[in-house]
């Protein structure tokens, strides 16, 4: 192993050995583990920046060999991957940062701190993987992390309920996510990326397009589940029951994110069958659109947020079917300058949660602008920025996602522009309630900025937020990017009047002007699916174990009948040693019987 | 005497010297401890003549007339299953709480079933093979019905009537086997129990057993065998014999001793009868799918949390005999691994159990709630065993199932959409995955989160017996999980030699 090898395996490994670390030695020393694990952070950073100008590394152990089927242990480093390593410990290193404060008080700070390293080693893990099976370990952990950390507070019933809802989605998208990988392997022969990328495999899978186009929507059900995508997005939403800084780093920027650099992971293959290509373009539009029109009609500060992740998620999965080129292009530039805007703002509800003592209904802030205007300031940065506004990060890689859109598909273009007015509409519909006018209550009256510790990061992202799209298009674009007025005019129209139109309905309101029951229900999705839940497997599990029952009755009801005649169970009622014996007796009997006679 | 000899010696004459009146505890103790060491030690010095062959042999002349010898050896498939048995034991002895009534015996008797255990797992002749299986049975027995709880006869006499006939059946299957081999195939006597000899035999020449008889036996071997690893739809008797045996007893047998008949298969049905296996094929996949998926919906509605541990361990028995199924070596390596994987897991989980009825006055879901609270270790702990036997990635049983998955997927045609009965077997498998997940994940919740309720306020964590015992299953789950080598090191190459690559 060369000097250039040891630094992805250092990432990788620094924050599992991190939280081994605070989960067996600093249980108790809750200072100690922040310390330790926001270290460890730092430490990814620095290797991250390190990594980023290395050539291409791939670097790999035998996990499994047993014949044809071989699994390595390997790390990749390439261009997605460098640029991924950044997003992950830039904003996980900000997020511990932040978190020593927001969780200061909490009495199980060092859990917090060991699942968080937890989490930085599977996300790690996910974008460092070198091929699939081990891509679904890590998928796997990130999905315990995320459980771990959702019901942090375990001890409120939402919280574990939103902790197994969030598992459970992502269970049911893996179940796809397996098969996939199954089917691929059986007829590629190999799990490694390159593997699967080479002349020969490629070669085998576009043989039957119905199993290719069958194979990649199967994997695509792993983008379902875990990047929230329509059927399976409604436990992100709950996932919000999780400390804040979770819900940035984890339900923000980085896990729900996994989804989309997969199918980056697996451009390749996309490319090759059109019909799936689509297929995942409209999935994620379909799922922008719904989630925007969800977000409209919320009151709390974190599921307007966790909406709006949806939303933009969407956009992303359905550049990348769109446009599945060699990096993802499109999908993650989009990734990319999303982490940035979406940590920020889910850092500065932080902010605003914790300085309001937990109170997180935007009807019950305003007026915040004037209390904490750090907080608000870098809030506005980064709303601005995820609308769309020009110049700054999410105009640029919005622009990106609307020109594939309007070269492949036209009703997905309109779906695309539809989501940027409603994007701007619900954004600035939350910083007009919660930040601008009169405070509408006491908490409300006593907001302040935080500690710099919560600020600093609120600050870099801000910065980052604006400037993350200058200089770095050459990651994710093989050839270089044109300037269209034809999509920025539209893109900038369609700002403009979801801002404009929000300013008008909400300034100086004291409650919801607007009533749509069926937004702010979420399209009753959760209720839809608990009916299909109940209808289905519970009703089944019923029948199944009536059945059961009946079984074991008749089984039973048989055995009584032979005890009654039987010479053999009338031996057994002796005792269960003396019957159990004369059973035994007359099996070596009859073997020797068998055995001498026959 | 090899140390093969002492590892399944040592609990028998321990459980003598208990029961004549030793220091039940202590002895018991150190007699699963050395038994550990002791397969720590075969596992290092295991070095067989042929990659995956068998070592540590020593034979005794019964009746050679009839090919019956007492032989012993083992090869890494049946090392893995020994190292299985003596943790395992170890984790029993050490949880057992206070026996107030006849101390020794009890103690006694559970070393009997890991002695028996451990001697069927040593075994080469098949006879006593057989035999072994049936002396850890009659010590299961009297522990249920004498130390058990709740229903305890009715769990007794039901698992007596089921195990018992299922080894009749057994036996029947196995003597078929023993007689199908032509005479003169073995040097020396008419027929052999020798299960190396019978496998070289017809290695040699696969048309030693014509298809039709190689059906035959199966049939017998798959039900006798079957009933024992409770396959579906003789299964009944696992759930309420789990939740009515004494915590060490419950894991000692869903843990290890459940897993002799899938060892039996994978050493004598799977490489002895593979035409056989052809002719029975869809019924078995028919069977471990309703394992699977009949089976963990049967869990789901389980109210208690012992009889949901119960019936989950029947549920996962499907998966490995998936892997049996696939019948390539990929598939039978990771059922092997799952075995040791499940055994261990769920052993933990019966730990644990056992602890919370000890400390509460119902193991109804309802009756908990908020438990991690003050039980921080036990919340811990049981998370990680739960999270483990629904397959997560870094404890074996994930490992062991991809296995079964990749194995069994491979063994139909690649590249169509037209799969093949053990494919669709396979599709079915991984949505059991989701289901376990359903009830771990609810029982997780309903008892360890949420407000904690009144009755439960004063559960806390076990005592450091308990919690010794659960961490070195874990312990060894992870091992075997995140470096699989560990273990396929020694399964993999006897699972080939004895199916071929």
């Amino acid at each position: 192993m060369n000097n250039n090898e040891i630094i992805p395996w250092f990432i990788l490994l620094n924050p599992l050995v991190t939280a081994v670390l605070i989960l067996f030695a600093f249980r108790r020393n809750h200072g100690t583990a922040a310390a330790v694990s926001t270290m460890s952070a730092f430490f990814g950073i620095v290797g991250s920046l390190a990594a980023f100008s290395l050539p291409k590394i791939h670097s790999a152990v035998s996990w499994i060999s047993v014949g044809s089927l071989q699994i390595p242990f390997g790390v990749q480093l390439d261009k997605l991957s460098q640029v991924m390593l950044l997003v992950v410990t830039g904003i996980g290193f900000l997020v511990h940062l932040y978190s020593t404060v927001y969780m200061e008080h909490d009495e199980s700070k060092a859990r917090f701190f060991g699942h968080l390293s937890l989490f930085m080693f599977s996300m790690l893990g996910i974008v460092l993987a070198d091929n699939f099976a081990m891509m679904f370990i890590f998928w796997e952990l990130v999905g315990v992390s995320s459980y771990l950390l959702i019901g942090h507070w375990f001890t409120r019933d939402a919280a574990g309920k939103a902790a197994n809802k969030a598992f459970m989605m992502n269970r049911i998208g893996d179940f796809g996510f397996m098969l996939g990988i199954l089917m691929l392997w059986s007829t590629a022969g190999t799990v490694t990326f390159e593997g699967l990328n080479s002349a020969a495999s490629l070669a085998v899978l576009t043989q039957s397009p119905a199993f290719l186009l069958a194979a990649i929507l199967l994997v695509f059900c792993g983008t379902l589940g875990k990047s929230a995508q329509f059927p399976l997005h409604t436990w992100l939403p709950d996932a919000m029951e999780g400390p804040t800084p979770v819900s940035a780093l984890i339900h923000a920027a980085t896990m729900v994110a996994a989804g989309v650099f997969m199918l980056a992971r697996i451009a390749f293959l996309i490319g090759l069958s059109p019909a799936a290509g689509m297929t995942i373009g409209w999935v994620g539009g379909v799922t922008a659109l719904l989630a925007a029109l969800m977000a409209t009609q919320q009151d709390d500060i974190k599921r307007i947020l966790a909406y709006s992740t949806l939303s933009q998620l969407g956009y992303m999965v359905m550049a990348i079917g769109l446009a599945p080129d060699a990096n993802g292009g499109p999908a993650m530039f989009h990734l990319f300058t999303h982490a940035f805007f979406k940590a920020l703002l889910f850092l500065g509800a932080g902010a605003v949660i914790h300085a309001l003592h937990h109170e997180q209904n935007i009807w019950k802030m305003g007026g915040l602008l004037k209390h904490m205007p750090k907080t608000a300031i870098t809030f506005a940065i980064g709303t601005a920025a995820l609308t769309g506004f020009p110049l700054l990060a999410g105009f640029w890689s919005k622009d990106s996602i609307l020109a594939a859109a309007s070269e492949k598909s036209t009703p997905l273009y309109f779906i695309g522009l539809t989501v940027a007015v409603l994007t701007a509409f619900y954004m600035t519909r939350l910083f007009v309630v919660a930040f601008l006018g009169k405070p509408r209550t006491e908490a409300a009256h006593h907001g302040h900025d935080c500690p710099a510790r919560m600020t600093v990061p609120l600050i870099i992202l801000a910065i980052l937020s604006i400037f993350a799209a200058y200089g770095t298009e050459g990651w994710f674009f093989s050839h270089e990017q044109h300037f269209h007025w034809g999509i920025a005019i539209p893109a900038t129209i369609a700002f403009a009047i979801g801002t404009f139109a929000a300013f008008t309905l909400y300034t100086g309101k004291d409650k919801e002007p607007l009533s749509l029951p069926l937004f702010r229900n979420k399209f009753y999705f959760d209720e839809i699916y608990g009916a299909i839940v109940a209808g289905t497997q519970d009703v089944l599990a019923y029948i199944a174990n009536a059945i059961d029952s009946l079984i074991s009755g008749i089984v039973r009801l048989a055995g009584m009948a032979a005890w009654s005649v039987g010479f053999l169970f009338r031996l057994l009622q002796f005792g269960n040693v003396q019957g159990y014996s004369f059973v035994f007796g007359l099996g070596v009997v009859g073997l020797i019987w068998f055995v001498v006679f026959k | 005497m090899t140390v093969l000899n002492f590892i399944v010696l040592l609990p028998i004459l321990n459980a003598i010297v208990i029961a004549l009146g030793a220091p039940a505890r202590k002895s018991a103790l150190l007699s699963a401890w050395t038994q550990l060491a002791l397969t720590v030690v075969a596992l290092i010095g295991y070095k067989p003549a042929t990659p995956g062959g068998f070592a540590y042999g020593s034979t005794w002349a019964v009746a050679p007339e009839w090919g019956l010898n007492l032989t012993f050896g083992a090869d890494g498939l049946a090392l893995v299953m020994l190292l299985l048995t003596a943790v395992v034991t170890v984790a029993a002895v050490w949880v057992t709480p206070k026996i107030d009534k006849r101390e020794n015996l009890f103690y006694a008797c559970v070393l009997l079933i890991s002695g028996g255990a451990a001697g069927a797992f040593a075994s080469v002749d098949m006879f006593f093979f057989y035999a072994f299986h049936e002396l850890a049975l009659i010590p299961t027995f009297l522990l249920i019905g004498i130390w058990g709880h709740g229903e305890r006869q009715v769990a007794a006499w039901k698992i007596t009537i089921y195990l018992a006939v299922g080894s009749m059946i057994l036996l029947v299957g196995l003597a078929k086997l023993y007689l199908a081999f032509p005479e003169g195939t073995f040097l020396g006597s008419a027929h052999s129990f020798d299960m190396i000899k019978m496998a070289a035999a017809l290695k040699e020449n696969p048309n030693l057993i014509s298809p039709e008889v190689q059906g035959g036996i199966y049939i017998w071997l798959l039900v006798g065998f079957g009933v024992l690893i409770s396959l579906f739809p003789f299964h009944s008797w696992a759930a309420p014999a789990y939740a009515s045996a004494p915590t060490p007893v419950a894991m000692l047998h869903s843990g290890v001793l459940k897993k002799f008949g899938l060892y039996g298969l994978i050493r004598i049905a799977v490489p002895m009868l593979p035409e056989g296996a052809k002719v029975w094929m869809n019924l078995l996949l028919v069977l471990l799918v309703a394992n699977i998926l009949y089976i963990g919906l049967v869990t789901i509605a389980q109210k208690k949390l012992d009889w949901m541990l119960g019936d989950s361990s029947v549920m996962h028995m499907g998966y490995i005999f998936l892997g049996i199924a696939a019948g390539n070596a990929i598939g039978v390596t990771g059922a092997s691994l799952l075995m040791l994987g499940h055994g261990l897991s769920i052993a933990a989980l019966f730990a644990m159990c056992g602890y919370l009825r000890q400390k509460s006055t119902s193991l109804a879901f309802t009756n908990f709630g908020g438990v991690a609270k003050g039980a921080p270790f036990l919340g811990y702990a049981f998370g990680m065993a739960a999270f483990a036997s629904i397959g997560l990635p870094g404890f074996a049983n994930f490992a062991g199932e991809t296995m079964v998955f990749f194995g069994a997927f491979k063994s139909g045609p690649a590249g169509t959409l037209n799969l093949a009965g053990i494919q669709i077997a396979t599709v079915c498998g991984l949505w059991g995955v989701v289901i376990s997940a359903v009830y771990m994940l609810r029982a997780y919740r309903q008892i360890f989160q949420g407000e904690a309720l009144a009755n439960v306020e004063g559960i806390k964590d076990p005592p450091c017996t308990v919690r010794r015992s659960v961490m070195l299953l874990l312990a060894v789950l992870l091992i075997a999980g995140v470096w699989p080598k560990s273990m396929l090191n020694f399964i993999q190459p006897s699972v080939e030699a004895l199916i071929g690559k």
